[in-house]
């Protein structure tokens, strides 16, 4: 329990450092920091806009620093996270209607390039030097590309050249969202080029990772000891892989981050309606508001899913629970 | 064993050949390029030919062009990057792993923060508060962008620094009196040049993917030539969706080609820094020639190396 409340205490470090930098960032700028705000955005500004942000923001300059981050904190917890400029809309409520779009894409896809890596990546060590081995630098090269320009290709290829999946959106404009089937199934047929780009742009990092430790495994006694036993070959790679498994999931939570970086591209692409779509079309318009309470919401998310991703570990191996906290 | 010797399989060296040939790009590249990536004196949207090797873009400027001019600025900022950070991440992972105690509990907790805050967010964020001059250069982008990719490298190299702190060469350099940044400096650092290596390759492949991305969002120049930028531009006048595959297909193929060259260097870093993955690196005709089986045992590390007479000997661990 003691490791776990370590790692608790850690995230909530890390997410005050995420608050407290989104508060000081408009600050840190020189000029005026309302002006910075809502100066650059394109299109009139209302007066309630001005005011909104102002409020969220605690941007009170006649008050003092402390006062100001005081009053940012309260807003915070009201939930008010200002108003998007472009959008006219409060961000929360625009995230809101973004936030399950992205958490289902990149969960979806990390569960199957996790999965999709660690088997592969299993076999791949235990028939080392065999013409599995092929694999390896095409795995290497689908790591290297950036996901947006596999998305792009993807797209283009599968979607508007051979018409094998839907190419934009997140599910057909004739079906009306709702809980159906129809829109259950249209989800998922718009959904498969997305989350085949974020896997083959993720899947070699599991796999890679995986086949290193499993090269480094069998040659441990156990093994050894395992195929002495006379057990079949299936059982002896089983045996192996649940405890070459374990690095991956201890790393589980720091490649989220890297992957939610990549997927966020991947949503601009294929025109889907989640954060990072949004994301980017504030950059664009210069929505300040919109950009700082995105940043905070993916940070903060990313943050609970490392805290899943160590309670999961923490389950699996027994070490972490009767050791000290490492 | 003799001196430091890479594993020299056809992987690293196909590594090897790919980033040296980006690097000669990076030097040469502006200098081929035949007109200028900005001048918008040709017919728009033409096809590769003789001429335009890749064609031209919907303003008429010549692609291939772009493409030799822009491998600088991508270069550039990848090295300024990657240097930064892992001049970070060598001073606050080896000053961690080896002064322990409260130094080490704060600069674990900064670099943990670090890794854990999503990088390209953060990036995103900072750039888009950058003004217009900011955007442009390209040693404050670098900079940027080693601010979030230096916390990985820190965290792998205070490991290597804990395992190594007390072993008795660094015990025997304390009891002399050398100085704790001596000792650092000179007794750890050196022991450490495999990892930061690896370290060095992955950071540099991480600032470019980061680098191009922002170009690509539109958070850089656009007027600066590079990789990003010209998928930027391919983007916003649609070249996906018109088929125009010349226009970004190059860039995006450099950019992954570039990558597989590092990703493929650092194999052999790996190799180098476990045996045990070498063996996976013996191709079939040594194995055979060597009396090896044909899948190495269970518990066994094969290693086979080639003599100067060009027999080879194999022994097992």
């Amino acid at each position: 329990m003691r490791m776990l409340g370590r790692r608790l205490s850690f995230y909530i470090v890390t997410a005050w450092v995420a608050i407290t930098a989104n508060f000081m960032l408009p600050r840190l700028m020189p000029g005026n920091p309302l002006q910075q705000m809502i100066g650059k955005a394109t299109g009139a500004v209302t007066p309630q806009q001005v005011l909104a942000t102002k409020l969220a923001f605690s941007l009170d300059l006649h008050q003092s620093l402390w006062a100001q981050y005081i009053g940012y904190w309260h807003q915070l917890f009201l939930g008010n996270l200002g108003v998007s400029v472009t959008l006219t809309a409060s961000v929360t409520s625009v995230l809101a209607a973004a936030v399950p779009w992205t958490i289902g894409l990149i969960g979806v896809s990390t569960i199957l390039s996790f999965l999709l890596g660690t088997v592969s990546g299993a076999l791949l060590g235990w028939f080392r030097g065999s013409r599995l081995d092929s694999l390896i630098p095409v795995a290497t090269f689908f790591q290297a590309v950036p996901y947006f320009f596999l998305g792009t290709v993807t797209l283009l290829t599968f979607g508007s050249t051979l018409h094998w999946f839907p190419a934009l959106g997140a599910y057909s404009s004739t079906v009306i969202p709702g809980w159906h089937w129809d829109f259950f199934f249209s989800l998922l047929r718009y959904g498969q080029l997305p989350v085949i780009t974020i896997v083959l742009s993720s899947v070699a990092g599991w796999m890679l990772g995986m086949r290193n430790m499993m090269i480094t495994m069998i040659a441990e006694d156990f093994v050894l000891m395992a195929v002495a036993k006379g057990l079949s070959r299936r059982k002896v790679i089983m045996h192996a892989a649940r405890n070459a498994v374990l690095p991956s999931i201890a790393n589980l939570s720091l490649a989220i981050g890297l992957v939610v970086s990549g997927a966020l591209l991947v949503e601009l692409v294929f025109n889907y309606p989640g954060v990072g779509n949004l994301l980017l079309q504030a950059v664009l318009d210069e929505d300040y508001p919109l950009i700082q309470g995105i940043f905070l919401v993916i940070t903060l998310t990313v943050l609970g899913a490392n805290l899943l991703a160590d309670i999961f570990y923490f389950v699996l191996d027994p070490r972490t629970r009767t050791q000290a906290a490492v | 064993m003799s001196a430091v010797q890479l594993p020299r399989s056809p992987k690293v060296l196909v590594g090897a050949g790919l980033v040296a040939f980006f690097a000669v790009l990076t030097v040469v590249g502006p200098w081929l390029a035949p007109d200028n990536p900005s001048a918008t004196n040709f017919p728009a949207n033409l096809a590769p030919s003789a001429h335009h090797w890749l064609g031209t873009t919907a303003l008429g400027q010549d692609i291939f062009s772009q493409l030799l001019v822009g491998a600088r600025a991508t270069m550039i900022v990848a090295i300024v990057a990657g240097v930064v950070a892992t001049t970070l991440s060598i001073s606050v992972g080896v000053a961690a792993g080896y002064m322990g105690g409260w130094t080490d509990e704060g600069l674990s907790m900064v670099s943990n923060v670090f890794v854990a805050i999503p990088g390209l967010p953060l990036l995103i964020v900072v750039d888009s508060y950058l003004p217009a001059g900011g955007r442009s250069n390209s040693f404050v982008i670098g900079l940027i962008i080693s601010l979030t990719g230096w916390a990985w490298g820190a965290r792998v190299l205070r490991a290597q620094t804990m395992s190594l702190r007390n072993r008795d060469f660094v015990e025997a350099a304390r009891i002399i009196g050398e100085s704790r940044f001596r000792i650092m400096m000179f007794e750890i650092a050196p022991n450490l040049l495999p990892v930061l290596a690896s370290s060095l390759l992955f950071t540099i492949l991480y600032s470019v993917g980061a680098y191009v991305t922002l170009a690509y969002v539109g958070l850089t120049s656009t007027a600066v030539w590079n990789w990003g930028t010209m998928l930027y531009w391919a983007q916003a006048n649609n070249a996906e969706l018109a088929n125009q595959w010349w226009w970004f297909v190059p860039p995006g193929m450099c950019i992954a080609l570039f990558g597989t060259g590092l990703a493929l260097m650092n194999f052999g870093i790996d190799e180098f820094i476990n045996p045990r993955l070498r063996s996976a690196g013996i191709s079939g005709r040594i194995r055979r020639a060597s009396g090896l089986p044909r899948r190495p045992r269970l518990g066994f590390t094969p290693v086979a190396r080639a003599t100067p007479t060009s027999t080879v000997k194999a022994g097992a661990r």
